[in-house]
């Protein structure tokens, strides 16, 4: 018999704020060990819930990104369950009014387009990490990351293979990246992923048995993950080998293999109700309209714009969409230099290098675009040479410099057009060397390229490449 | 009885707060042995605006656990007794003399209980007008930070300074719904039938006392409020369930010595540190809150809620007031409050109404006057008069 596989996911993604959900705590990854915490987050009594906003911006902008429609009032709800990670032994999450439901994420794999329709996305906390001390044999929790807001993306069952739920998860990552609402970083735990899958004969409309495997943290072990338990569920149904039970199973990427979970860490009644401390939250229209004007446009309309109307290469228009942060400057800064090409080749090459010598990744890069928009403009207009801008730029990235045209002047970095300065240096630099300018005379090219060199170096590199080379060839043809 | 004195200095602006108002220089425990000599990191915001008033909080006043029960006979530390009469021990440090005042935590009714057997003013104002940051959560959704002293007068003025909106309280009212300062005359008064249950001789004089003072009195039915006991117990017990659930012996409090693993530390924990009333309305409010009771039992309760707060509004559309019974009796005796566990239950009937309202309650001569939201200055100028 023919089986086809049915699967949901449930992903959930760390948000992009400063402060936790419900305090003011960073909600920064990294730091020591309890670095990150305050009575609120550490389950103390007497510290009351405030709902940090921008993490209901950041549910909104999420929501909008994937088609959803958004819940104008929205609750918080609480979740017990007893676990050391969990200081108030509740989590607070949406249970009954989550703030996005109804939504849309189109796929595209080797079988074509498919849409995977989204059920809901909820805002709630994330738990602290328990970490075990094997030298003394104890268990230390660490609430870093306890009410660290999070979003759960719930889908439909409606992805059928491990290539479809790859081809989800990454559009899910590139969106919310493009909209800033997470870095969704695997190897963080910024983005993680709950499969649940079951089979069914082909054509069917019962589903099969489901199995749920947990916090599934990469796409290599999600995609053998998914054949595992197909193969399993397959050889199961067809010769008995074992009974499919609806379970949680946890996945041992190392062995490669799906392990039932003792029933007591997975079977629950969780209980909940609404928090009576946390007012519902009610988004009128201007906070609406304000995240979707908030919006930026596709990742692929971008790239599609940078193609055909700025005449961009493929090569960069798909370097520059795969970011944000480098769409955003090369946006600001070549609307101040109108040359989208120059724009592209000062951030591809350049920035680039800044950032990998900084160890940062493209999603870092923070300049003022429009900064260099204006250094771009200085060095097409010749009044400020390459290897002076270069210099410039570093100074971009270290702080915000509003008129760079001002700084290179006072830097020291303006090109002089002052052609009489510019024939005295050379005139110097002859004078002092006229070995060079025998040699020159005898023939040899290279000759010129070294006093060129000495007339740069006085000049500070100010000069017009051009303007020198021919101011020094007189020169030397008037000796 | 245990009362933690934080200095010894007598003075007349000394105020006393229960045992759920976190202070940093005194310890919490909320009755609790779970919370035996925990203190505070931090301070309630009440204990901070009686200190920015002027005030002196000198001392904390003993509770019974997580403040649920009839007036203190579940603490940790024991019952408060005056004359072989269960007393709370914030009424018994003003009628000591030691405190102007008491600023307390209104969870089940026993502050109100404390001081209308002590014949004590008390004023629980509108949900949302008094910060609860700072104090121990046990029924969110109803309690209240509460005044209780000798006079109406004195009670206003300590109320005065502890209420305000507060940012760091969610469910704070915004600052101008924190200021009802206007005072209309209580010209017409209700007296529902269905609460005059158990010893009315007080509210029977308070009748004769409002009619001499010209104030109309009128009996109705008001059969909804029969229903805010069932509702309250359920909502509370819900809360609370889920509130203490933080005590675990993980991080702080008391851990269990009797363990071998992750449930035995909790289970024994908690075995060992809570009490059985504590513990009963754990259950109960486990139950409710369960996947298949929730409909049933959680949110009917809510329901009934909205029910009896539309009743109420209908009263108050004709009444200025409703007069009723605090307790079934006028004394209790520390042990049969503590022989019969399910009291604290029963006599929810008289406060349910206005814990589940949030409405405000002046108590004075040992009746309850529940008002309009807001209504607090109106209800202690009649107190005053009276
Ligand atoms: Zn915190």
């Amino acid at each position: 018999m023919k089986y086809e596989t049915v699967i949901g996911l449930e992903v959930h993604v760390e948000l992009a704020t400063k402060s936790k959900i419900f305090c003011s705590c960073s909600a920064e990854f990294g730091g020591e060990q309890n670095d990150h915490v305050c009575p609120a987050c550490a389950g103390m009594p007497g510290m009351l819930p405030i709902v940090n906003k921008k993490v209901v911006d950041l549910g909104m902008t999420a929501g909008m990104m994937l088609n959803c429609d958004i819940n104008r009032v929205t609750t918080f709800d609480k979740k017990s369950y007893y676990y050391p990670d969990l200081p108030n032994a509740y989590q607070t999450t949406q249970w009954f009014s989550p703030i996005c439901v109804n939504g849309r994420v189109d796929i595209e794999t080797s079988n074509g387009p498919k849409s995977i329709r989204i059920k809901q996305i909820h805002m709630e906390e994330d738990a602290g990490k328990l970490v075990h001390d094997d030298w003394s044999d104890t268990t230390l929790v660490d609430f870093n990351r306890t009410s660290v807001p999070l979003i759960e993306i719930v889908s439909q069952p409606d992805i059928s293979s491990a290539e479809e739920a790859i081809a989800y998860l990454e559009r899910l990552r590139d969106l919310l990246r493009f909209a800033k609402v997470s870095d969704c970083r695997w190897e963080q735990g910024s983005m993680r992923c709950d499969v649940n899958l079951s089979i069914r004969p082909e054509g069917s409309d019962v589903l099969g048995v489901r199995t749920e495997m947990k916090n599934m943290n990469s796409l290599s072990a999600i995609t053998r993950a998914i054949k595992y338990e197909v193969a399993r569920h397959t050889r199961a149904l067809e010769t008995g080998s074992e009974e499919l039970v609806q379970e949680t199973r946890r996945w041992d990427d190392n062995e490669g293999k799906s392990y039932a979970m003792r029933n007591k860490e997975t079977a629950g009644d969780y209980r909940y109700f609404p928090d009576p401390n946390v007012m519902p939250v009610v988004i009128d229209d201007e906070w609406f309209d304000r995240i979707e004007k908030s919006l930026p446009e596709l990742p692929e309309v971008k790239r599609a714009k940078y193609i055909d109307e700025l005449g961009l290469s493929e090569y960069d228009a798909d370097i520059l969409a795969d970011s944000r942060a480098l769409c955003d400057v090369f946006d600001a800064a070549y609307a101040v230099c109108g040359n989208a090409k120059e724009t592209a080749n000062w951030i591809i090459t350049e920035c680039m290098q800044v950032l990998n010598k900084k160890k940062m990744t493209a999603d870092m890069l923070a300049i003022n675009g429009t900064s260099l928009g204006q250094l771009i403009k200085l060095v097409m207009e010749d009044k400020v040479s390459r290897p002076n801008a270069k210099r410039i730029l570093a100074s971009l990235f270290d702080k915000d410099i509003a008129d760079v045209e001002e700084f290179a002047k006072q830097s020291g970095f303006i090109v002089s057009n002052d052609t009489s300065f510019i024939e005295n240096i050379v005139k110097e630099v002859i004078a002092g060397d006229p070995k060079s300018v025998a040699d020159f005379k005898g023939g040899k090219e290279k000759a010129l390229m070294a006093l060129f060199g000495k007339c740069m170096k006085q000049l500070k590199g100010n000069a017009n490449p051009q303007v020198l080379r021919e101011i020094l060839i007189a020169e030397i043809n008037k000796i | 009885m245990k009362m933690y004195i934080a200095q010894t200095e007598k003075s007349a602006k000394n105020i006393v707060v229960d045992d759920m108002i976190l202070t940093t220089d005194m310890p919490t425990s909320a009755g609790s042995k779970m919370l035996d000599g925990y203190i505070s990191l931090f301070q309630a915001e009440a204990a901070t605006k009686l200190t920015d008033a002027g005030y002196k909080v000198y001392a904390k006043a003993n509770t019974g656990e997580f403040n649920l029960d009839l007036m203190g006979e579940t603490s940790y530390y024991g019952a408060v007794e005056t004359d072989g009469v269960l007393t709370t021990a914030a009424a018994k440090a003003i009628k000591d003399g030691e405190a102007m005042a008491a600023v307390t935590l209104e969870v089940n009714g026993s502050s109100a209980r404390g001081a209308a057997l002590a014949g004590l003013t008390y004023v629980k104002p509108t949900y949302g007008t008094v910060s609860r940051f700072g104090t121990i959560p046990a029924v969110c959704s109803g309690e209240t930070v509460c005044v209780t002293a000798a006079d109406a007068a004195t009670a206003k003025e300590v109320l005065w300074a502890v209420k305000g909106h507060d940012d760091k309280d969610g469910t704070s009212l915004p600052q101008e719904k924190c200021v009802f300062d206007e005072v209309k005359e209580i010209k017409k008064v209700a007296v529902a039938k269905s609460l005059m249950t158990g010893d009315v001789t007080k509210v029977e004089e308070m009748k004769a006392k409002l009619s001499a003072q010209g104030v109309e009195v009128v009996e109705i039915s008001a059969e909804e409020l029969l229903l805010a006991k069932s509702a309250w117990n359920i909502l509370m017990s819900a809360e609370v369930c889920n509130n203490v659930s933080k005590y675990d012996g993980v991080k702080y409090g008391y851990r269990t010595p009797n363990y071998t693993d992750l449930d035995s530390l909790y289970t024994n924990s908690r075995t060992e540190a809570f009490g059985y009333l504590t513990k009963s309305v754990i259950l109960f409010g486990s139950e409710t809150l369960s996947e298949a009771n929730y409909y049933k039992v959680y949110d009917k309760a809510q329901r009934i809620r909205r029910v009896i707060s539309e009743a109420i509004a209908k009263v108050f559309g004709e009444f200025d007031a409703i007069l009723a019974p605090v307790s079934s009796k006028s004394a209790y005796t520390a042990s049969e409050a503590v022989a019969n566990p399910y009291m604290a239950y029963e006599e929810s009937l008289y406060i349910a109404p206005a814990m589940i309202t949030g409405l405000p309650v002046v108590v004075t001569d040992g009746v309850q006057l529940i008002g309009p939201a807001f209504s607090e200055s109106s209800l202690l100028a009649l107190a005053e008069k009276i």
